[in-house]
């Protein structure tokens, strides 16, 4: 693996170029067809969803979108979903577990939106649902955070029973910027914040959050897309096979599990 | 139940339910939403809401729970559960320790089994005075613990949520903290058991985002700020001024995201009579 210090690994998972969903749809799965609106209010942009064949297998495929040209970045909301989109995205979870397809969802994105439209639909209710329903689920849920994991916002399609990383993405509690701005008052320290954070890849492997890490090409994965998609599709489809040969309660106890560890007190009999 | 250590628990309660009584000021309080001033016997003989206005002061978790729970019947659980330092962050352990000294805390999550008009239930309260009601590994934890032991023991669970949001300096477990809570009320849930939410001022980020929003009944505090985002960073992002009431527990309640505003001086009442509807509620 290359050795990109925290804050280049920022700059390389927010890189305009680097592969966005569409581009992994693309690459990794056949025969898509998109899936839209929440059935309740809207259809937001901001996650693109919908089922599709991996290797001719049925499954459903979410992930939130970030635009490469201006129109497509402001048509869905530079990736940064409503409640509108947690609730389609748990609407299509939901879906696969009544056909028993496996469930890929794909993170990309700076947060939550933080709007007044976004507030007054229960964004945080939106989430909180999403967390709880996931964690449930009777199917295999594999999740890929491919360039920024910010927030609750990252989260709500994150509750998988493997989490994978691509090598220069990062997973945080917020941006860097807004991490420094909380604690200091200045955003401008968002590099300091980087090195503390411990938002990369081997950190969270380490730390337990992260079950795998994708390797990049040198330099990320912008500049050789194809050897990129090659080895992500290798790690789907390894850990895709280990799965299907849970049953669905085994599933859901075993991604409840992985959660419930983190941040546990050392075990001390009550 | 033995009447001495009833007797005893409920003095240890009330002991430190007096050190949560901290409604700023000397002899005279202001309040800061009307600005008038009371006499401090008068605020704290009103449950720490203001004679005048009705503004509902921030309250202690031991204070919180003296309120609620009936004399005597109050238990802490976990109580010794340690602070964490999961990223070995700078300056952190202090900041803790400062927290500690100044509520007398060791996280800012109390929580409790006790009585309500006599049926049992467990009940958490986050308190705002250690950094911000915060989510960290430990409060996420107890929280858990609690969940858990309800789920075990086929008790109702309140929890009263006070929250500025993720704890920073946990970063990334602080975030997880939401998965876990959210996942283990799904288990609790499946056991059809009741859990009732409370929202108190501020409710906001990660706890909004998982365990307080998840209530089969959902009350909050009159006045009390509860959403996702800060009213501040949506200032920002919109670039305009927020209506007058936005994010306020009145307007969570039009919005359809809270079954009643509930007064502080009604709550336990309000509690006791759901506790009683939801009595044959529990599937073994």
């Amino acid at each position: 693996m290359s050795s990109l210090t925290a804050a280049e690994r920022v700059a390389v998972a927010r890189h305009p170029q680097r592969p966005n969903i569409t581009d992994i749809i693309g690459a990794l799965f056949t025969d898509f067809f998109e899936q839209k609106g929440d059935r309740l209010c809207r259809e937001d942009p901001a996650i693109l969803g919908g089922v599709a064949l991996y290797h001719g297998r049925p499954v459903t495929v979410i992930g939130t979108r970030k635009g490469k040209t201006a129109e497509e970045s402001i048509r869905c909301n530079f990736g940064m979903p409503g409640p509108e989109g947690y609730r389609k995205a748990l609407r299509l979870m939901k879906q696969a577990e009544k056909f028993r397809r496996p469930v890929f969802t794909f993170i990309d994105t700076s947060g939550a939106y933080p709007g007044l439209e976004a507030e007054a639909r229960g964004q945080g209710e939106a989430i909180a649902r999403n967390l709880m329903e996931m964690s449930r689920l009777t199917i295999p849920v594999i999740a890929v955070i491919t360039g920024e994991g910010n927030s609750g916002g990252a989260l709500a399609l994150g509750v998988a029973n493997r989490v994978l990383m691509l090598e220069n993405a990062v997973y945080a509690i917020l941006s860097p910027e807004g991490f420094a701005s909380i604690l200091w008052r200045d955003a401008g320290r968002h590099e300091e914040a980087c090195g503390l954070m411990k938002l990369t890849a081997p950190d969270l492997l380490a730390l337990g959050i992260v079950d795998d890490v994708v390797p990049e090409p040198e330099g990320g994965a912008h500049l050789a897309p194809e050897a990129a998609f090659r080895a992500l599709d290798r790690a789907l489809d390894r850990h895709l096979a280990a799965l299907l040969k849970e049953s669905g309660g085994s599933l859901a106890s075993g991604r409840y599990q992985k959660f419930r560890k983190m941040g546990a007190a050392p075990k001390e009999e009550p | 139940m033995s009447g001495i250590f009833a007797k005893r628990r409920a003095r240890l309660l009330a002991m430190k339910a007096i050190r949560d009584n901290y409604v700023p000021g000397d002899q005279l309080v202001a309040c800061p939403k009307c600005g008038g001033e009371s006499q401090r016997k008068d605020v704290a003989g009103n449950l720490s809401v203001c004679p005048l206005c009705g503004y509902h002061f921030p309250i202690g978790a031991y204070y919180r729970l003296s309120t609620i729970l009936d004399p005597g019947s109050f238990r802490e659980l976990n109580g010794k559960l340690p602070a964490a330092d999961p990223l070995s962050f700078p300056g952190y352990r202090e900041k803790q320790r400062l927290a500690q000294r100044k509520t007398g805390l060791t996280e800012a999550a109390v929580t409790a089994t006790g009585t309500i008009g006599g049926r049992k239930c467990v009940t958490g309260v986050l308190d705002s005075r250690f950094l911000m009601g915060s989510m960290s590994a430990a409060v996420g934890e107890k929280i858990t613990l609690a969940i858990e032991y309800a789920a075990k023991n086929k008790l109702p669970l309140i929890l009263f949520s006070a929250s500025g949001g993720a704890r920073m300096q946990e970063g990334i477990l602080s975030l997880m903290q939401m998965a876990k809570t959210s996942a283990a009320l799904a288990r609790f849930s499946d056991k059809g058991l009741l859990y009732i939410s409370v929202l108190t001022d501020p409710t906001t980020g990660g706890v909004t985002a998982s365990f307080a929003s998840l209530g089969d009944i959902i009350l909050a505090e009159p006045g009390a700020l509860i959403g996702f985002a800060g009213p501040r960073v949506i200032q920002q992002t919109i670039g305009e001024t927020l209506p007058e009431g936005f994010q306020r527990a009145e307007y969570q309640e039009e919005h359809g995201f809270v079954d009643a505003v509930v007064p502080r001086g009604e709550l336990r009442e309000t509690l006791e009579r759901l506790l009683r509807l939801h009595e044959k509620g529990g599937r073994a």
